[in-house]
């Protein structure tokens, strides 16, 4: 326990002091999306994770939030720092509406529901010319020029989110949300009104991925809706972060997010200009092999099954 | 006063009368079993109370009021606490927090919650296994917490769905005492089994049903003894005898 600590202190003793100490903004920036990541993997992990409700859709959440953070400046002249605050709030109200159509329903079924939800929000994002500019997207202009800002911004915000995540899971509403994610029919009969819990997670989950969306808007200063309602970019994403890192677990999207922003980047820049530019195509084939990788070695994650994993790095260095 | 009284209860699936115009008044305190062949409704009478199917017809009164139509977490909120035939441990949670997740229905911190659990776990004869998954535990084992998972939401009136299906003899007798001594804590009992040795020496009262109708209610030595139930049971042949 001690041990494990001191491991946090100096994890959050680096954290603070990254951009204090790598100048270079490339790898400010790696970062801080990596932490807007940790932000939306440890949400839909509450979600999908605790709750058992598997969700195609996040990006619903997220674009919502982005775009309401970029309408705040567009139509209403507000500061999208606003929005960071109403894009939780609006996706939440968001949440509730895809949680009435959407938790009738169990399994796959819900999965496939939130999967059709987060292409409508697509195609009413690029039509709806008059509130979001279509395709044109939303250009604001960056409060800061420095990334330091932004990055502690990430830095709280991916600590608040893990944080609650972890204090949440300790209460009566996070056993509520593994007894529903385990058995619906016996948690209800244990006297938990499953429709309320569902929602309820389902609700946190999208304030907080909503606040990531408010925060990209406010970060990247553009957006359109093929990136903030993208099914591949974001919703599938954010799958892949809870898998990769391990589902169900407090750090496991953490995990997920770094390890998921870094390969990305490796690909996407072929290597860092190292390897020929038809690698950076492949990134997508690469995201597959390491989902087939994840599912078949580490069914639970990288942190999920950190034991499996130290034990076989030891057997290899023992024969080595 | 009866605690539970199932009036006149009918409950159709399309054309199928699984229960038909049914009737018993559960006494407080008491052991009340439910006997039956397969399928003649039992379960589905369990359904019915505690309002996984709604009802077709008839009103189910728990200590004088209805609870037709509520749902089902408020019907256990009101105190019946239910078991499953088909026991549904939530597998991936540690027996621990299978019973502190439902001890949560009365009390609101963990504390209390783990408090209560450990009581609970104590009574029912869990406790070894409190940091086992409930998916690894043998089925005599879920059996137990299915019970105690019950219990901890501290109901008045506890319905057993077939609890002593699939048990050895041992685990039988452990099962009876179990149940006797859920009883001698005040709580009423509400219990369907197809074991006779079980049913036989705990129920004061028992209810026979086939094909969805009363065929006899009474005394476990009156219902044994009842032409009708023998003949539910074994066929037409005996019923003499």
């Amino acid at each position: 326990m001690r041990k494990r600590s001191i491991a946090f202190i100096i994890l959050g003793v680096i954290f603070l002091l990254f951009p204090l100490v790598i100048h270079s903004g490339y790898y400010q920036h790696l970062v801080i999306i990596a932490l807007m990541w940790v932000v939306i993997g440890s949400s839909w992990n509450l979600l999908a994770g605790y709750t058992g409700l598997v969700s195609f859709g996040h990006a619903i959440f997220f674009g919502t939030g982005a775009y309401t953070a970029g309408v705040f400046v567009t139509k209403l002249g507000i500061s999208a720092w606003w929005g960071m605050m109403f894009g939780g709030i609006v996706s939440m109200v968001i949440g509730l509406a895809v949680g009435w159509i959407c938790l009738r329903l169990r399994g796959p079924y819900f999965a496939l529901a939130t999967l059709a939800g987060g292409e409508i929000f697509r195609l009413i994002a690029i039509n709806w010319e008059g509130l979001t500019e279509g395709m044109v997207g939303i250009l604001i202009i960056q409060t800061f020029r420095s990334k330091i800002p932004y990055y502690y911004i990430a830095l709280a915000l991916a600590f608040l989110c893990v944080y609650v995540i972890y204090s949440l899971m300790k209460t009566k509403w996070g056993y509520y949300f593994l007894s529903i994610r385990e058995d619906q029919d016996a948690a209800e009969s244990l006297g938990i009104n499953t429709t309320l819990y569902r929602n309820v997670s389902l609700l946190i989950s999208a304030f907080f991925t909503g606040m990531a969306g408010a925060f990209y808007m406010n970060y990247m200063a553009f957006i359109d809706p093929e990136v903030v309602y993208s099914l591949h970019y974001i919703s599938i994403m954010a799958i892949l972060v809870g898998i990769v890192g391990g589902v169900a677990t407090i750090f496991g999207p953490a995990v997920g997010a770094f390890v998921m922003v870094g390969v990305q980047e490796i690909f996407r820049s072929a290597f860092f200009g190292v390897a020929p530019k038809w690698i950076s195509q492949a990134h997508a084939l690469v995201f597959g092999l390491l989902v087939i990788f994840v599912i078949v070695f580490l069914a639970n994650g990288i942190v999920g099954d950190w034991s499996k994993i130290k034990r076989t790095v030891f057997r290899i260095r023992e024969s080595a | 006063m009866a605690i539970l009284e199932v009036k006149n209860l009918t409950k159709s699936f399309g054309g199928l009368k699984a229960v038909n115009n049914v009737s018993f008044r559960v006494e407080e305190g008491e052991i009340f079993g439910l006997i039956g062949p397969n399928g003649s409704g039992k379960t589905t009478i369990f359904n019915c109370i505690n309002n996984y199917f709604p009802i077709t017809a008839g009103d189910i009164v728990f200590k004088g009021r209805t609870i037709k139509g509520l749902k089902t977490y408020k019907v256990c909120h009101l105190g019946i606490g239910r078991t499953f035939q088909v026991v549904k441990p939530l597998s991936r949670m540690t027996v621990l927090e299978n019973i502190t997740a439902s001890a949560f229905c009365r009390v609101n911190s963990i504390r209390e919650a783990q408090d209560e659990a450990f009581q609970v776990l104590e009574f029912c004869g869990l406790l070894k296994e409190r940091g086992k998954l409930a998916r690894s535990l043998p089925i005599g084992g879920r059996k137990r917490l299915e019970i105690a998972r019950a219990l901890a939401t501290k109901p008045e009136l506890l319905l057993l769905d077939e609890t002593a299906a699939g048990l050895n003899p041992t685990e039988l007798d452990d099962a009876i005492e179990l149940i006797k001594g859920i009883r001698d804590k005040g709580i009423t009992v509400l219990i369907v089994e197809h074991i006779m040795k079980v049913i036989m020496t705990i129920s004061d009262r028992i209810h026979a049903i086939n094909f969805g109708q009363t065929i006899a209610e009474g005394t476990p030595h009156e219902v044994a003894n009842n032409p009708a139930v023998i003949e539910a049971y074994l066929g037409e042949g005996y019923a003499q005898g």
